[in-house]
């Protein structure tokens, strides 16, 4: 299923800006960068709950937040691109 | 069943590909070209010779993932592989079975029923869909030759009258080959089969797509933990991956043949990309060669109800419970290996 996250890290603190960098590598570990506080995931659903967890520990609830759209499996007409920085189809021939 | 996950073929000349974080990254000098996470991926292949990190390859392995090297041209290279999978008892059982002549002339009857059974399928088809455009009774004939052939395989014991009735199948199957091809005859068809190299279009279409069909046959087999290697109906040859051989029987013709005649029937190919070198090989150019590669990653999501398991798998899932089926079969659990019988 197609997962999309989005976040907003608090970088007023060095510890903020830390934490925004952490947020982001553990997205990129998971899915693609299309915007850059927004990833698409394609995780099963063992794969979400863990990427969720480990993205719970990393935020500080206090000053950050997190949001998920689980766009499930028919996710390809629920998505449309406009404008630069056209991403790739994770389920369509990988040819490089 | 499992979820079919993807390839990445990496087609692009100079290329280096690394691991970062979960994600690999393929690199070509300053540029990266793309970046995908691993657990998104069921193998990697590679044409021509990219380079890999070694903590790619200790990522790949720790997590199944098959690494393939080819060379350009589509031929087998090297294979980078882990822990072996799968437990020993199996494997072990696998190789009493293929040490005895009788045991393994009851397994490989099954490979050549399969690959008997889906050839004259694929004929009757034909000449369904295509009423008016072939030579009707040639090919029935040629369907009347193999449903005897099937016949006298029931019954074989022994693994050269076995081969002995499968060679005279397939040469009756090749005789009618070339009426299947619709479109484009004058560029693309088929007076036999030839390889290594291939001296025609058809023939490299053929060798390459057999060549897609055993790296996917092989990993299925190794990531059910049967030893690809160890045959029953061919033999042990250093180097040789004998059982993806035999398995492959079976999928040759119903999984490659016809997409090979597809790509050139829907017009999906153009002679134009392919060139014939000086002694006499054909080859196929970059652009053509990633055509085929998409479009067997595309024929592999199509959907079909697998005859035996009575379930709706993708095409890319066939060998994989192919090679379940004949695990099960080795370990006791089935009296007999079901091959995959298409229609």
């Amino acid at each position: 299923m197609l997962v999309l996250i989005t976040y907003d890290v608090s970088t007023k603190s060095a510890e903020g800006r830390r934490r925004l960098s952490q947020v982001a590598k553990k997205c990129l570990d998971y899915g693609q960068r299309v915007q850059n506080s927004v990833f698409e995931c394609i995780v099963d659903t063992t794969q979400f709950r863990r990427l969720k967890f480990e993205l719970e520990e990393l935020i500080d609830e206090e000053t950050d937040s997190l949001r998920f759209y689980n766009l499930g499996d028919k996710y390809k007409t629920k998505v449309e691109h406009i404008g630069v920085k056209s991403s790739y189809d994770m389920e369509s021939p990988l040819i490089i | 069943m499992k979820k079919l996950l993807n390839t990445l073929f990496v087609t692009t000349p100079d290329t280096y590909l690394s691991l970062d974080g979960e994600n690999i990254v393929i690199r070509q000098e300053e540029n990266i070209l793309g970046r995908y996470p691993l657990h998104n991926l069921e193998a990697v292949c590679t044409f021509g010779y990219a380079g890999v990190s070694p903590a790619l390859m200790g990522s790949c392995a720790e997590r199944s993932i098959g690494l393939t090297f080819m060379t350009r041209t589509g031929r087998f290279l090297a294979r980078v592989t882990g822990e072996s999978r799968g437990n020993v008892v199996l494997r072990k059982e696998q190789y009493r079975i293929s040490d005895d002549e009788r045991r393994s002339a009851l397994v490989a009857r099954n490979f050549i029923l399969g690959k008997i059974y889906n050839a004259k399928w694929i004929l009757e088809r034909a000449t369904r869909d295509y009423a008016l455009r072939l030579d009707i009774p040639r090919i029935k004939k040629v369907s009347a030759a193999l449903s005897e052939s099937m016949n006298l395989v029931h019954s074989v014991e022994d693994l050269d009258i076995l081969r002995g009735v499968e060679g005279s199948a397939a040469v009756q199957y090749n005789s009618v080959f070339d009426e299947l091809i619709l479109q484009q005859k004058d560029d693309f068809f088929f007076r036999g089969r030839n390889k290594r190299p291939p001296l025609d279009n058809v023939n490299a279409l053929l060798s390459f797509a057999y060549t897609l069909l055993s790296n996917d046959v092989r990993s299925a087999l190794e990531s059910v933990g049967l030893d690809a290697y160890v045959g029953f109906l061919h033999r042990d040859r250093p180097g040789r991956a004998s059982l993806a051989l035999d398995m492959m029987e079976e999928l040759r013709g119903v999984y490659a043949d016809r997409f090979v005649l597809s790509l050139i029937n829907k017009k999906l190919i153009n002679p134009k990309g392919f060139y014939r070198k000086e002694n006499g090989a054909v080859l196929m150019d970059d652009d053509t060669r990633k055509q085929v590669i998409k479009g067997w990653q595309e024929r592999k999501q199509e959907k079909i109800i697998h005859p035996y398991l009575n379930e709706k798998i993708s095409w890319g899932l066939v060998p994989y419970s192919q090679a379940l089926l004949l695990a099960r079969y080795i370990r006791g659990d089935l009296d007999e290996y079901p091959p995959f019988l298409w229609k």
